[in-house]
């Protein structure tokens, strides 16, 4: 009898949510288990970290001197590394302190023994460390993407990288638009798809959780948000809010970009 | 077969005509307020259309208001009409399952006919209907699915009593009355309807209902109405000579385009007459079971203009110029006019603010 592929699921700093996309797959995790053997998943209870494995999912953002040298063991022990989430693919919310002038002295202002917190003065996603081969982009990510993800690659194929806007899946849905009727600041038009437009179907405003969809003109909506009244700090925190980025052009105040 | 002459269904028995065409065998389909704007959906009753309700358009901007007005159809549209009734946004197209053997079988979802009845189609979108019924109905392929689909409708247009800011039909030629490809059409009065065939099937539903003589005097209200709203288009796309778009690749315009347009799609998605679709298959975990799946797309995404290893429009620039001149120059050599009707959706959803009309207007030479 053949082998089955192998598969390991590993974190670092985050919340775990995006784990629960294949814990949540019903029906479907029993599927997958007969195709794949999952090594390693600590929120399932299976553990063999340094076990050598086909396909390594990575959860989280490196934060510590620890896990610079934890992801080096993992992309030596895997033959493809996946990350998942806003924090493996941008370095998640916890990342807001790279836009911090002077992040090292943050600890001391926090905690009453500084001492104790061992913590790099960035936030970085897992692509600033190791070479990574697929992103699951999203926080979290939902079960139909990892279900793609791992069903493509069973069958020999790199998943396929959908960058595409989030309003097309929104219109297909047949979604009202915030922006247009309520006069949200949608992050929809720069926002990458994949949720399925969850939040404008609850007749909310997309917040981007997604990241950066491709051509994404920031500055046009930026600009627009302004429009329809929010200020330039506002602004900045709708585009900052899950993936920081301190090289996002906004163009507020010092020129545009783009095309 | 044209419009018929009228007669007259009198507000209070306006039910009757839903009830007739539930008694034909149709479900209804019609116009009802949903999060803040006008949508197409399954009713059930003359209380879920959207009475006194008005919806106030401009560039980038839709908002609806409601007045003490009994009529049921004094609005201009919402984002959609027949499109996802016709082209589903998402559809399976076939799957492909493996046996424990390894053969393969495909297998095509049934296209049963359903009947519908669509309340309330106004003229822009009846126009539209008839764009793509030639796309997908008239070509060298027929699709078996939107023919199933399309034969099972019953479509009750309605004339516009009402032209939004956004609206334009008047300088396209598809409105503010509905021509033609109805099987009934309304001209909503304060009094009541002027009722009209315009098929066969439409001319069954009509001895079924409490029918009077229409009064000289509403035929001249009725004109009234159709002069009013005609009036009231503030806008006019002018005619463009075919050719007369894909010779402006060159002017500055469309760079300034590209740098106000956010390229999220909004103004293909709502387009009635955009047909636009890719297809792609999605696997089950299991190995053993595929769907192949056709979704709406759109010029300005990504996939659109991906060929084998390269990418055709790179930037927001060309991609706005594929939907422009397709729409309004090289769609007349390929259909025989412009595919635009006029329903001023492009500009309404769009979240840049972008003035098609203005735009349209600009590159085709003549004023704005």
């Amino acid at each position: 009898m053949a082998t089955k592929p192998t598969v390991a699921i590993h974190k670092f700093s985050s919340c775990d949510g995006c784990q629960l996309a294949l814990l949540n797959m019903g029906e479907a995790l029993v599927d997958l288990t007969g195709r794949v053997d999952i090594k390693h998943f600590a929120e399932a209870g299976v553990l063999d970290e340094s076990a050598h494995v086909d396909i390594a999912f990575v959860e989280g953002s490196i934060v510590t001197k620890l896990d610079t040298q934890r992801i080096q063991q993992i992309r030596k022990n895997a033959r493809y590394l996946i990350t998942m989430g806003a924090c493996a693919t941008s370095g998640g919310i916890q990342a807001l302190k790279n836009l911090a002038k002077h992040p090292a002295s943050w600890p001391a202002d926090i905690y009453p023994q500084p001492e104790f917190i061992d913590s790099l003065d960035r936030s970085e996603p897992i692509k600033a460390h190791v070479k990574v081969d697929f992103e699951l982009w999203g926080c979290p990510i939902n079960s139909r993407q990892i279900s793609a993800a791992i069903g493509a690659m069973l069958e020999g194929v790199m998943p396929r990288d959908d960058r595409e806007k989030l309003c097309i899946e929104c219109k297909r849905q047949g979604h009202v638009c915030t922006l247009i009727t309520q006069g949200e600041p949608c992050m929809g038009p720069v926002t990458r798809t994949g949720c399925g437009a969850l939040c404008p179907e609850f007749g909310r405003a997309c917040y981007g959780c997604y990241g950066e969809s491709e051509l994404p003109k920031n500055a046009v909506l930026a600009r627009r948000f302004l429009g329809l009244g929010l200020l330039t700090d506002q602004v900045e925190r709708r585009f900052q809010l899950i993936h920081p980025e301190p090289e996002r052009t906004l163009g507020l105040g010092h020129g545009g970009q783009d095309d | 077969m044209e419009r018929q002459a009228p007669r007259f269904l009198a507000r209070q028995n306006f039910p009757l005509l839903l009830e007739q065409l539930v008694e034909h065998g149709y479900r209804l389909h019609g116009p009802q307020v949903r999060d803040g704007a006008i949508v197409y959906d399954t009713f059930h009753s003359v209380d879920q259309l959207p009475r006194g309700v008005q919806d106030q358009q401009q560039v980038g901007s839709y908002r609806l208001i409601t007045s003490s007005n009994k009529r049921l159809f004094h609005w201009a549209n919402g984002p959609q009409a027949l499109k996802p009734l016709l082209q589903p946004a998402r559809e399976v197209l076939w799957q492909a399952k493996r046996d424990a053997n390894g053969a393969l079988a495909f297998m095509v979802p049934e296209s049963s006919i359903a009947k519908v009845a669509v309340i309330g189609v106004k003229a822009c979108d009846m126009a539209a209907l008839a764009l793509q019924d030639q796309h997908f109905l008239q070509g060298e392929y027929e699709d078996p699915g939107y023919r199933a689909r399309r034969e099972g409708l019953f479509l009750v247009a309605v004339d516009c009593s009402y032209a939004a800011d956004t609206c334009f039909c008047a300088s396209t030629g598809d409105g503010p009355s509905a021509q033609t490809g109805f099987d009934l059409v309304l001209t909503e009065l304060e009094t009541g309807y002027l009722i009209a065939a315009g098929s066969d099937k439409g001319l069954s539903i009509l001895p079924h209902l409490p029918l009077l003589d229409a009064q000289p005097q509403d035929l001249d209200i009725a004109q009234q109405q159709h002069a009013d709203v005609v009036a009231m288009q503030s806008r006019a796309l002018q005619p463009i000579p075919i050719g007369g778009l894909d010779r402006q690749r060159g002017h500055p315009q469309w760079q300034d385009i590209a740098d106000r347009c956010l390229g999220c799609g909004n103004c293909t998605m709502v387009c009635p007459t955009c047909f636009c679709h890719h297809q792609k298959d999605e696997l089950a975990i299991k190995g053993d079971e595929s769907q192949h799946v056709r979704e709406w797309d759109s010029c300005f995404g990504e996939s659109h203009g991906e060929l084998t290893g390269f990418q055709v429009r790179k930037t927001i620039k060309h991609r706005y110029q594929q939907w422009m001149i397709h729409k309004l120059d090289s769609w007349q050599e390929q259909y025989g006019r412009s595919g635009c009707t006029g329903c001023g959706r492009c500009m309404s959803w769009c979240p840049a603010d972008i003035d098609f009309v203005k735009e349209a207007n600009v590159l085709g030479g003549g004023s704005e």
